[in-house]
């Protein structure tokens, strides 16, 4: 029985090849679409996953345009519980051209990659980046955006810091994780201070964010509460928070443009629905008299609607298949082409469940209505009916 | 030879209603996001484009991009003063303000959202310099005071910004006296303050920013030109409209990206819809193509009418997306823009142009999904299409 049905299904679906298969590219289309705006919104949020719980982010508590003083640092790493202390200064330079945009930020040359052991850096690079005040470290990815080697000598425009900068490439690190962000820009804190100082004497020993290391991220609030304590009724109050809670108020300050991406993405599985939805329908009309007789044959009205069900359904996953398949390496093709706004952009595995999900989803809702009409259709209405 | 009767056509879309229901509806939507999508960006365009006046000039730091990267010294400030070209009030005071820009971080009403909002400190000239800058309610700030104004977006978007309220930031209480209407201008999603005491509050030596009037529009290249040949000045000069179109740029184009791109995929989608429902309408209606040609209609007149029906189709759906869409217009979108790093709002604005592009593009995707079908339909050969069961 099972089998007839399915077998029945089948050759529905071959019966009007153009039909069908317009049907199922027009799926393709709306999954591969699906999931690509997924994986926008995850690629929006992957700065935050990436954050691990044992960091805290110490910054002005007016807003990050202001920075802290360079003598909080050894009040920092005397507060109970912080292990490791790092600066960081975002430093927003030009390279040729703005649309070259990257992150660029000044560290800690010591502590920095501590604090991050995400970034694997191989030690001889390392010790010719301590060894060279002008020295940078690349990620991977962004030094194969631009061909850099090492020993290269890299030009910025500085916007914040006014001037020209020249830095060298000193060492390329790559993530440990997928989701590490591989296109920053380390430079040394103490090379940017020093052309400060000597440019805009008012303007050095100023420190952007401070990061640390916590003992246990369990800790993490009750060391938050500490660090602010510590400098209330200060000239620079700080604000201390998770490296995760830090990157979502970034998050939540495009909020309105991630938001329209998600609804969107919900859109084109509402539109293939619709479409899905016609062609079912107009099978179901065409159909009307084949229903009728098999019902007259004695099949039972769940029978036929079983069908029409396993019809759209079939029709639903090959479409939804091959543009799962699909959406891979169409990532990676978009990925490349953006990747100055996203540093890191993986198609994630609750996409493919998403995908699959949105796939079933359309092939049910699909068949409800034509379902619907071809069981409650009497016999001899659609034995009588003209297609 | 007339052609076939229009009403043959409409009633054919409507004896079909659930598929045409369908197709027209998955249009909509495309159209929809479409439209959506141009409006946003005709929205952030007009905000940006109106906040500036091309009369006014703002000079900044060179290579600094933004007013809050920017800082100009004060003895800077003092020789842009002695500027040749600038216009007076009617009293005779030069039309020319020194200003500094801060960010500080407000919480939204909604979800409690922490965003940068922009701080103006400027005095009574930085008011009389922006005109579609008007007060609502309350009264402007008086010199030398802790006392603030508000624009419309930050009272109507974030806690605590009432008329009447304070708002505590660098150490001080600050009091909102005023809440101010730019229009649809940047200004709306700043606060506004005396601009000597932002400079103490927040210990800034410096200011951002120097706005001037031009008596003279055309007199703007010999301004610039003035300002490179001075040695002792590190600024540059843009005209304040434009300034302020830069700054939206790289978000126009992210939206105009994302927008089109999203518009291409999704209207293939509706493309193989309404290829479906055509070539399903001419497969079920062969017999009486067939009495059409037969009684002396020729394949052209067959040809205009199934590409009549998809049209017509498109045209409903694309009505009804943009219909739809014109909705969106009492919504204001409040987002960061990364340019500047500080909030912006916006709303969505539907032009005339917008409109026709639309239902130009519903028409595009009804062209192109009904053509073939109705190729197929007039290609048909009367003695088999009459004999088809």
């Amino acid at each position: 029985m099972l089998t007839l049905l399915i077998r029945f299904a089948l050759r529905n679906t071959l019966r009007h090849r153009l039909r069908s298969s317009l049907t199922i590219l027009g799926i393709v289309v709306a999954i591969l679409a699906f999931g690509l705006l997924r994986t926008v919104v995850s690629a929006w949020y992957a700065g935050a996953d990436a954050a691990s719980d044992k960091r805290l982010v110490v910054r002005s508590s007016i807003s990050l345009i202001f920075p802290l003083p360079l003598s909080y640092a050894e009040k920092l790493r005397a507060i109970d519980g912080v292990t490791q202390v790092g600066k960081m200064n975002w430093f927003n330079g030009v390279y040729i051209d703005e649309r070259n945009f990257f992150a660029q930020f000044a560290v800690d040359p010591e502590t920095h990659f501590q604090l991050y052991p995400e970034n694997i850096v191989p030690p001889d690079e390392m010790r010719a980046f301590l060894n060279d005040r002008r020295g940078v470290i690349v990620g991977r990815k962004l030094a194969n955006r631009f061909g850099w080697k090492i020993g290269d000598v890299v030009p910025i425009k500085g916007t914040i810091y006014p001037g020209n900068w020249e830095f060298v490439v000193r060492g390329i690190y790559s993530g440990r994780h997928a989701n590490t962000d591989e296109s920053q820009f380390i430079f040394r804190w103490d090379y940017l201070n020093e052309r400060v100082q000597q440019l805009y004497p008012g303007r050095g020993n100023q420190v952007g964010i401070y990061l640390l290391q916590i003992r246990d991220g369990r800790e993490a609030a009750a060391i938050s509460r500490r660090v602010d304590a510590e400098f209330k009724n200060s000239l620079a109050e700080t604000l201390t928070e998770t490296e995760k809670a830090f990157n979502l108020g970034f998050i939540a300050m495009t909020g309105a443009i991630v938001n329209a991406i998600q609804i969107v993405s919900f859109v084109v599985i509402v539109i293939i629905m619709a479409v899905m939805a016609n062609t079912m329908a107009m099978a179901a009309r065409e159909r009307g008299p084949e229903y009728a007789t098999l019902k007259a044959l004695g099949f039972s009205p769940l029978v036929v609607g079983a069908l029409v069900y396993a019809e759209s359904l079939l029709l639903a996953l090959i479409g939804g298949g091959i543009g799962i398949l699909a959406t891979a390496p169409a990532a990676r093709l978009v990925g490349s082409k953006l990747d100055n706004i996203f540093p890191v952009f993986n198609v994630a595995p609750e996409t493919l469940w998403m995908q699959i999900a949105a796939a079933g989803v359309i092939g049910v809702t699909a068949a409800i209505i034509p379902a619907a009409r071809a069981m409650r259709m009497r016999i001899i209405d659609g034995l009588r009916a003209v297609v | 030879m007339r052609g076939i009767p229009l009403q043959y056509i409409w009633r054919n879309l409507f004896a079909r209603r659930l598929t045409t229901l369908l197709t027209a509806s998955g249009m909509a939507l495309v159209v929809f996001v479409f439209t959506v999508v141009q409006m946003l960006e005709a929205g952030l365009r007009s905000t940006l484009v109106e906040t500036g006046s091309p009369d006014n000039v703002v000079l900044i730091r060179t290579a600094s991009q933004t007013e809050i990267q920017s800082s100009i010294e004060r003895n800077q400030s003092r020789i842009l003063s002695g500027l040749p070209h600038i216009a007076t009030d009617p009293s005779g005071k030069p039309l020319f303000a020194s200003e500094c820009l801060v960010l500080i971080s407000l919480n939204k009403k909604q979800r409690r959202s922490p965003a940068n909002i922009t701080v103006r400190g400027s005095d009574s000239t930085g008011l009389a310099l922006r005109p579609q800058v008007q007060l609502i309610a309350g009264r402007p700030f008086a010199p030398g005071s802790n006392e603030i104004i508000v624009g419309s977006s930050i009272a109507k978007g974030f806690a605590g910004t009432g008329l009447g309220e304070q708002l505590y930031f660098a150490r001080r209480e600050w009091q909102i006296v005023g809440i101010f209407d730019a229009g649809k201008t940047g200004f709306n999603s700043e606060i506004w303050g005396d601009g000597e005491q932002m400079l103490q509050a927040f210990r800034r030596p410096v200011y951002s920013s120097v706005i001037l009037k031009l008596d003279d529009r055309r007199a703007f290249d010999d301004l610039v030109a003035r300002v490179a040949a001075d040695r002792r000045l590190t600024v540059e000069a843009k005209r304040e409209n434009a300034f302020y179109a830069d700054q939206s740029k790289f978000m126009a184009t992210f939206i105009s990206i994302l927008g089109n791109t999203l518009s291409i995929i999704f209207s293939i989608g509706a493309v193989l819809g309404a290829m479906i429902t055509m070539y399903g309408s001419v497969a079920s209606r062969v017999n009486e193509i067939g009495a059409l040609r037969a009684i002396g209609f020729r394949r052209n007149r067959i040809l205009i009418a199934f590409l009549g029906e998809s049209l017509l189709l498109s045209l409903v759906g694309g009505c009804a997306g943009i219909l739809a869409a014109s909705a969106m217009q009492w919504i204001t979108i409040s987002t960061m823009n990364w340019q500047t790093f500080s909030e912006l709002a916006f709303s969505f604005t539907l032009t005339p142009g917008i409109v026709a592009g639309a239902l130009g593009f519903s028409l595009l995707m009804g062209f192109v999904g009904g053509f073939l079908p109705a190729l197929r339909a007039a290609r048909l050969n009367i003695v088999d299409a009459l004999r088809a069961a």
